[in-house]
């Protein structure tokens, strides 16, 4: 693609303490192109895309401009407002969506002078509709943010983005949630958007679907520009290997004989408030030396579901048994107790404690053990050494054992937790969306451990929107869909895709 | 444009010097308002030191009136600590007063080593219950706390009125709305010879030492914090929940209304109206103060007893209006959460290009 480039980073650098987070980036963003944007969690993409946005304000370097007719004019550093005004939209991977307000509002928030006291709703209707129609990212408009799907909310911060005219649109982590299909038409009008003179670049670990969506690939690593190749000469091998600076590992997985069944859940039905919150007659089974993956589109009830089987919602009728023995629904200490380890969706939410130290939150689930704790008093002692253990088999890496768990990257907060869960050898494990957010090398570890674990003797239930995560890893897949589960005959991604729309196979 | 920061990091400069100088900051600004009412500055604040630290009674009274803020300091503490907002501190003092008088005052006659924990225990009881009653209301429909334990102080304060004028008014109290004393062998032994400073300061020293042992160190205590820091993920990892808000709410209740005990039989001797000048909602500036920590809640109580006993004395001896007295106490209360805060963020200064 030979045209004007319209955006010149150069020599951008920023630290953060010791920590180089960008080390003199330079980088070229051309009109109508589709750049992608690659590296490790760490590796600087978010601190260089937060530079881009006036959130950070850069040690050295300067982001130029240029504008329809050829002039570079630089960007006032370290100002949104001045990003925004030059025409660089973000949509970050953490929304930042208002919750209590609608799809419609929230849009229209920000790109409304305070001073028009009438407000036309209906001529940005209009024009959302248009863009709707445009990038085949439907949302309602009329629900509050707060509850609608993560996919959904993705979409609405995406439509927001183009609602205000950028010219640059920066997606960050954009298909995490998203279906196949989804994405694909998401990419596809992203690139007839790109023929109108938007350029995008975008963030994801999505080997795949950069090589086929993006113009060109530029790779870092350590805060460095480590390569830019165009995608047209590029292969998976080549960017992993550019991104970790060597070949990942890929995992194996043995055939092995199932065992017998550990969890099993008949017909459980729950009537929550809303549509999502809601399953209807589910039943399924896992057995030992097996992981049942489940695909769906977020907001079919993996939510749900996956709190039921943890024990934070009460069912309105139906049974989930562990190892044959019924659970008491509605109390997750009672599941853990039998033997069920939990991943859960929001790990900074459900996961951890953040003002907790580290080593805490390694215990939080384990407080009745006696090597913790005796006569209601905890073992400091044993609960450091236990620390120290866990982090160095998991590989936990942060600032110590008693610094606060909220200092620790999304990457490592999840080994921590792995770490919690696969500790106490569960006979189930329920990890629901478990790499979502993490970086290769992260996601790779949780998956060897789900396989480890298979191997070990444990049944495993794999939530994820991830298709490719999903026929990688599961023995038998079941899709859902509107709150109803059902076994996926064939395990390719043209049948689990049509399933996952609602649409028979 | 100024943006504000969490400080990373955490030098002793700040966590020590910070509210000395913005005590100093305090005394500077309340020295305004004495100079305009005509008193000598220096001097008033000289009076000001004296009425604390001039003699071993004006030091006993600053114990005396630090000893309640410490058990009220502690209630707010350890139930924010558990994100249960308790403002109904005030009202369960008072029903751990009305229990300490209903119990100590002649219902039972035994030698002080059985009276006295009865009265304690039973003061406790009753402030436990005044706390727990608002934490089943939250966990069973959720009411919120908030509204519940302030109309709760309302509701107990009126009760007690009818209290003093009814079954607990002093039959010898020439009509006067108060109760009978407390019996001799059930007040709290004196610490000191002919000072008022009694032996609940030692009672208080130690609760705030167990708590700081016990959220330290407990299994108790790590699900009251992980309950307080992330209700989501300590019931995901299995914390029951509603247990640990009862649990923190009996003792939070217990503390406060066993600064009724406290005030009651260590100090008056005899139940009135106005036992407590709000030493329930002092309470939760002195855990603000504190940040929270239960020794933090003693050394906070010391210092706004001093401020309160202090500003006192001064305007006594200066012969300025003891409205003075309050704007003293004021000016450093806020002066001291304000540093507080400086503590612990920063203020970054941005202009318009961006440089820090």
């Amino acid at each position: 693609m030979t045209s004007s480039p319209v955006l010149i980073l150069d020599g951008l650098s920023k630290s953060f303490g010791s920590v180089r987070a960008a080390d003199a980036i330079s980088l070229k963003l051309f009109r109508g192109e589709v750049l992608a944007l690659l590296g490790e969690n760490g590796a600087g993409k978010t601190t260089l895309m937060n530079m881009l946005f006036g959130h950070y304000m850069p040690d050295s370097g300067k982001i130029d401009i240029i504008d329809g007719s050829g002039h570079a004019k630089p960007l006032q550093l370290g100002n949104p407002q001045a990003s925004i005004a030059a025409g660089i939209g973000m949509v970050h991977q953490h929304f930042t969506l208002a919750e209590n307000l609608d799809a419609l509002d929230n849009i229209m928030l920000g790109s409304e002078s305070f001073l028009h006291l009438r407000r036309n709703k209906s001529q940005a209707i209009q024009k959302i509709q248009k863009i709707m129609n445009d990038s085949g990212l439907v949302a309602p408009m009329d629900i509050a943010v707060g509850r609608l799907t993560v996919g959904e909310r993705q979409r609405v911060e995406i439509l927001k983005a183009l609602y205000q005219d950028v010219k640059i649109l920066v997606l960050d982590e954009p298909t995490a949630v998203l279906t196949p299909q989804e994405a694909d038409k998401l990419f596809e009008n992203i690139t007839a958007m790109t023929k109108n003179g938007l350029s995008v670049i975008f963030i994801s670990h999505k080997l795949r679907e950069v090589l086929a969506f993006s113009n060109r690939i530029a790779v870092l690593r350590h805060g460095r520009k480590v390569g830019e190749i165009s995608s047209k000469e590029a292969d998976e091998r080549k960017i992993a290997r550019l991104m970790v600076g060597e070949e990942t590992k890929v995992f194996s997985k043995k055939e092995l004989q199932v065992g017998e069944t550990v969890l099993e859940v008949d017909n459980l039905t729950i009537s929550g408030s809303s549509k999502r919150e809601s399953l209807s007659n589910i039943s399924l089974s896992v057995n030992k030396h097996e992981i049942l993956g489940i695909a769906g589109i977020s907001g079919n009830g993996q939510t749900v579901l996956a709190n039921a089987i943890s024990g934070l919602v009460k069912s309105s009728s139906g049974q989930i048994k562990i190892d044959g023995k019924n659970i008491l629904i509605n109390d997750p200490s009672n599941i853990i107790q039998a033997g069920a380890g939990r991943i859960p969706e929001d790990r900074h939410k459900d996961g951890i404690v953040g003002q907790m130290s580290v080593a805490e939150n390694m215990i939080i689930e384990d407080l009745n053990n006696s090597k913790i704790q005796s006569r209601g008093l905890l073992n400091n002692e044993a609960i450091m050494r236990h620390c120290s253990d866990l982090s160095s088999k998991y590989d936990v890496r942060g600032p110590g054992p008693n610094a606060s768990a909220r200092l620790l990257s999304g990457g490592n907060i999840q080994k921590l937790i792995l770490a919690r869960v696969f500790e106490a050898s569960p006979k189930l494990i329920l990890a629901n969306q478990p790499t979502r957010g993490l970086d290769m090398g992260a996601a790779a570890d949780v998956a060897n451990r789900l396989l480890e674990a298979r191997q070990r003797g444990s049944g495993v239930i794999l939530i994820s929107e991830d298709l490719d995560e999903i026929l990688s890893l599961s023995d038998r897949i079941m899709v859902i869909y509107d709150g109803k589960l059902r076994m996926a005959e064939t395990h390719d991604r043209e049948t689990l895709g049509l399933m996952m729309a609602g649409e028979a196979a | 444009m100024i943006r504000i920061e969490p400080r990373n990091t955490n030098f002793a400069v700040f966590t020590y010097g910070v509210p000395i100088l913005s005590a100093f900051v305090a005394l500077i600004l309340a020295s305004i308002p004495l100079w305009l009412a005509g008193a000598p500055i220096l001097i008033s604040y000289v009076e000001m030191a004296k009425g604390v630290f001039g003699s071993k009674f004006a030091f006993s009274e600053m114990l005396t009136r630090a000893t309640p803020l410490m058990f009220t300091g502690l209630a707010a503490a350890l139930a924010f600590r558990a994100k249960l907002w308790n403002i109904g501190a005030e009202g369960q003092l008072y029903l751990g007063a009305m229990a300490a008088v209903a119990i100590g005052t002649g219902y039972i006659e035994a030698p002080a080593f059985i009276l006295l924990p009865l009265i304690i225990a039973f003061g406790c009881a009753a402030g436990s219950v005044g706390m727990v009653v608002p934490a089943i209301l939250k966990t069973r429909y959720g009411a919120d706390e908030v509204v519940t334990t302030l109309l709760l102080n309302f509701i107990i304060i009126i009760f007690l009125q009818y209290m003093l004028e009814g079954p607990l008014k002093d039959p010898m109290g020439l009509g006067w709305p108060q109760s009978s004393p407390i019996l001799d062998q059930g007040m709290l032994p004196p610490l000191m010879e002919r000072m008022r400073v009694h032996s609940g300061l030692v009672i208080a020293i130690v609760c705030a030492l167990i708590a700081q042992f016990m959220l330290a160190r407990s299994v108790w205590g790590f699900k009251l914090r992980a309950v307080g820091e992330n209700v989501f993920a300590a019931r995901h990892a299995g914390i029951k929940v509603n247990h640990t808000i009862l649990g923190a709410a009996a003792i939070s209740g217990a503390l406060a209304g066993m600064a009724g005990v406290s005030e009651v039989a260590g100090l008056k001797g005899y139940l009135t109206s106005d036992l407590s000048p709000g030493f329930g909602y002092a309470g939760i500036i002195v855990a603000m103060l504190a940040g929270l920590s239960p020794i933090g809640v003693v050394i906070s109580a010391l210092f706004i007893a001093s401020v309160f006993v202090g500003a006192d004395s001064m305007s006594r001896a200066m012969g300025v209006s003891s409205y003075l007295a309050d704007l003293v106490v004021s000016t450093s209360l806020l002066c001291v959460l304000i540093g507080g805060f400086f503590g612990r963020f920063k203020l970054v200064r941005t202009n318009l290009e961006g440089k820090n």
